[in-house]
């Protein structure tokens, strides 16, 4: 990054998916070659993108550190800046202030079994995770995935589950009500993780996804037996710097941006401040 | 060897006159042709008349943080082919002009301390203010007119404080005493007048002596971070404290201390630019997510984080600094009469109780 940490580098979108009816991934190159090669990230650092004239949003890099043919961000349509997103095509520039935030543990993770426990477009900062363990296999114990969406048309990152399962990861995917032609799990994120119940013992719950999921797996974790040192998840804020200035993703004397977007459920209890 | 000079009150005009050719100068002054109107820090002009009398309403924030700056600048064009291409290019930071900011209070220049460790001290370093910050000297009124709302001793400054300030200002009944505290202020006062007599000398060291002793505002401002915490689930006790809360934000506003900025994109055609600009906590949008969600939806949690921000968020971040100079404008501004002395003052107060 350049000494000016407002000033983004110039990144050109390289390839653009859509994932559902309203999310869409955008694979990206820094314009400048060597920024390209030198750019290098912690799986759960997030990015600053921007489209000039609309403005800037945060965006976890989902791609993994392991893969660096482009960096990946995946955007749900809310607001404006992510409206704005939706309409670029291969070929246009956009802006990139990355990395930003502290990523996941994923040293500590290591020796671990590892349960995923994603929702929706929740599954993308779970991703770069993911594929950085599949990409580090021997380094890790048992990986175990539950994701779920509304339907099958709601899921992200569909064409890529046969390569997560080869790459050894337990994939449980689960609806929410039965579809024609669904062949995996039907019902909510936390009735499934009560059927899966993956040990606490020696393991790491990296959660992510709409807060009425949060609560509910929460909850169903701590039954389970899981620790909230032991419970992973990011957190999401409106954010505008993204480098701990700018004062309004706070939650107590933390912000999201500089000291998150990863916390432990321990963190989160001791950091107070509203959610 | 110290350099002091004495300006006869009479001579007050010539001598910034004067002090403006050699440096950009910023004094308190009438914001309105109205006497008893608002005071704001302005750039000096020939016949502008300080206001040396009184706190100025506006804080000097604005001379580092202006309400409005540009970040960048960008330009789509059109290539040969016809795709849109983009430039950027910074909007130099490096523009900052020498400055000499002449009477602004212990209270305005301690507010400073904040600001550097937020913007200037890391982990990221702001360049748009670090320029500025460098290129800025401080001459500072011991202060002699605090009034029932100031309590700047409450916060570790003092009406006699000279942290962050490069000369020193007594106020003499028929003149000011200058006094260079730094080495690069000295050259500031060359030529401008003679060194003062032995008489004023000394009545400015003993004026000196007594403001330093006087202690303005008895808030225990000690420890507030865990009477926060304690006190942070306690709906009742932050609605009786912000009942009357309009969320009009003028705290933030004349706040010496407040700096939290909004970034937006202003565009034209093919060109626009990036702004920082001042933004509120007071406000319901600051916090307002895309998803409709919004972590600090009423008055209540928004009053909430500006205490707690002040008290017990920025000392927990930064080794117990204060969000906070004491200069008292929040209260004197607050349209219902809103104390921050008597929200913090109570936070310690039957905290168990509910």
């Amino acid at each position: 990054m350049n000494n000016n940490p407002y000033l983004p580098e110039l990144a050109t979108v390289q390839e653009v998916i859509t994932e559902t009816g309203n999310i869409r991934t955008l694979r990206l190159t820094l314009d400048n070659k060597e920024s390209m090669e030198k750019f290098t990230f912690r799986p759960g650092q997030v990015g600053q993108l921007s489209v000039f004239g609309t403005g800037e949003s945060t965006f976890v890099i989902n791609s993994p550190p392991t893969r660096r043919d482009y960096l990946q961000f995946s955007v749900m349509k809310a607001g404006e800046v992510t409206s704005r997103i939706h309409q670029l095509n291969a070929g246009d520039q956009v802006g990139l202030r990355a990395p930003l935030g502290n990523g996941f543990g994923f040293e500590e993770m290591k020796g671990h079994d590892i349960l995923f426990v994603g929702g929706g477009i929740g599954m993308a900062p779970l991703r770069t995770l993911l594929l950085y363990m599949i990409d580090n296999r021997a380094d890790y114990g048992d990986i175990t995935v539950i994701y779920g969406a509304r339907s099958p048309k709601d899921m992200c990152y569909t064409y890529e589950f046969e390569e997560w399962r080869a790459g050894g990861v337990n994939l449980v995917l689960t609806v929410d009500a039965e579809f024609p032609g669904w062949k995996e799990r039907v019902g909510f994120v936390p009735t499934v993780l009560n059927e899966e119940a993956p040990s606490p013992n020696n393991r790491i719950a990296v959660v992510c996804g709409p807060p009425i999921m949060i609560k509910f797996v929460l909850f169903n974790l701590k039954e389970l037996g899981y620790e909230d040192p032991q419970i992973i998840t990011t957190l999401e804020k409106r954010m505008k710097c993204g480098i701990g200035i700018c004062g309004r993703c706070n939650a107590g004397s933390k912000y999201v941006c500089l000291d998150g977007p990863v916390f432990s459920y321990d963190q989160i209890r001791a950091m107070g401040g509203e959610l | 060897m110290a350099v002091k000079i004495f300006i006869a009150a009479d001579r007050l005009d010539s001598v910034l006159e004067k002090l403006s050719t050699k440096i950009d100068l910023w004094i308190p002054a009438l914001l309105k042709d109205d006497k008893s109107g608002p005071t704001g820090f302005v750039q000096y002009t020939p016949g502008i008349t300080p206001a040396f009398d009184r706190q100025t309403t506006m804080p000097l924030k604005k001379l580092l943080l202006p309400q409005e700056e540009t970040l960048l600048r960008f330009k789509y064009q059109k290539d040969p082919e016809g795709s849109l291409k983009t430039t950027i290019a910074l909007d130099d930071p490096k523009e900052a002009r020498p400055t000499l900011v002449f009477g602004a209070r212990s209270c305005d220049v301690r507010a400073l301390v904040t600001l550097d460790r937020v913007f200037a001290n890391g982990p990221y370093v702001d360049p748009y203010y670090v320029q500025r910050r460098k290129n800025t000297l401080f001459a500072t009124l011991v202060c002699g007119q605090t009034d029932s709302k100031c309590f700047c001793s409450s916060v570790g400054g003092g009406p006699a404080d000279m942290e962050g300030s490069h000369l020193r200002i007594v106020r003499l009944e028929d003149g000011y005493l200058v006094e260079a505290l730094s080495k690069d202020a000295q050259p500031l006062l060359a030529d401008l007048a003679e060194a003062p007599d032995k008489s004023r000398d000394q009545l400015a060291a003993k004026l000196v002596k007594e403001a330093s002793k006087r202690q303005v505002g008895d808030l225990d401002t000690k420890d507030c971070a865990p009477a926060f915490r304690n006190r942070f689930q306690q709906n009742d006790y932050w609605a009786s404290m912000v009942s009357q809360c309009l969320s009009c934000g003028v705290c933030t506003y004349v706040c010496p201390t407040c700096y939290c900025f909004s970034i937006t994109d202003e565009t034209r055609n093919l060109e626009g630019e990036r702004l920082r600009s001042w933004d509120s906590c007071m406000f319901y949008h600051y916090t307002l997510e895309a998803s409709g969600h919004n972590p600090r939806p009423t008055k209540l949690e928004r009053y909430r984080n500006r205490v707690g921000h002040k008290f017990s968020y920025i000392p927990e971040r930064y080794e117990g600094l204060l969000g906070c100079c004491g200069c008292g404008r929040c209260i004197r501004s607050c349209p219902v009469n809103i104390d921050i002395r008597q929200v913090v003052g109570n936070l310690k107060e039957n905290s168990n109780e509910q």
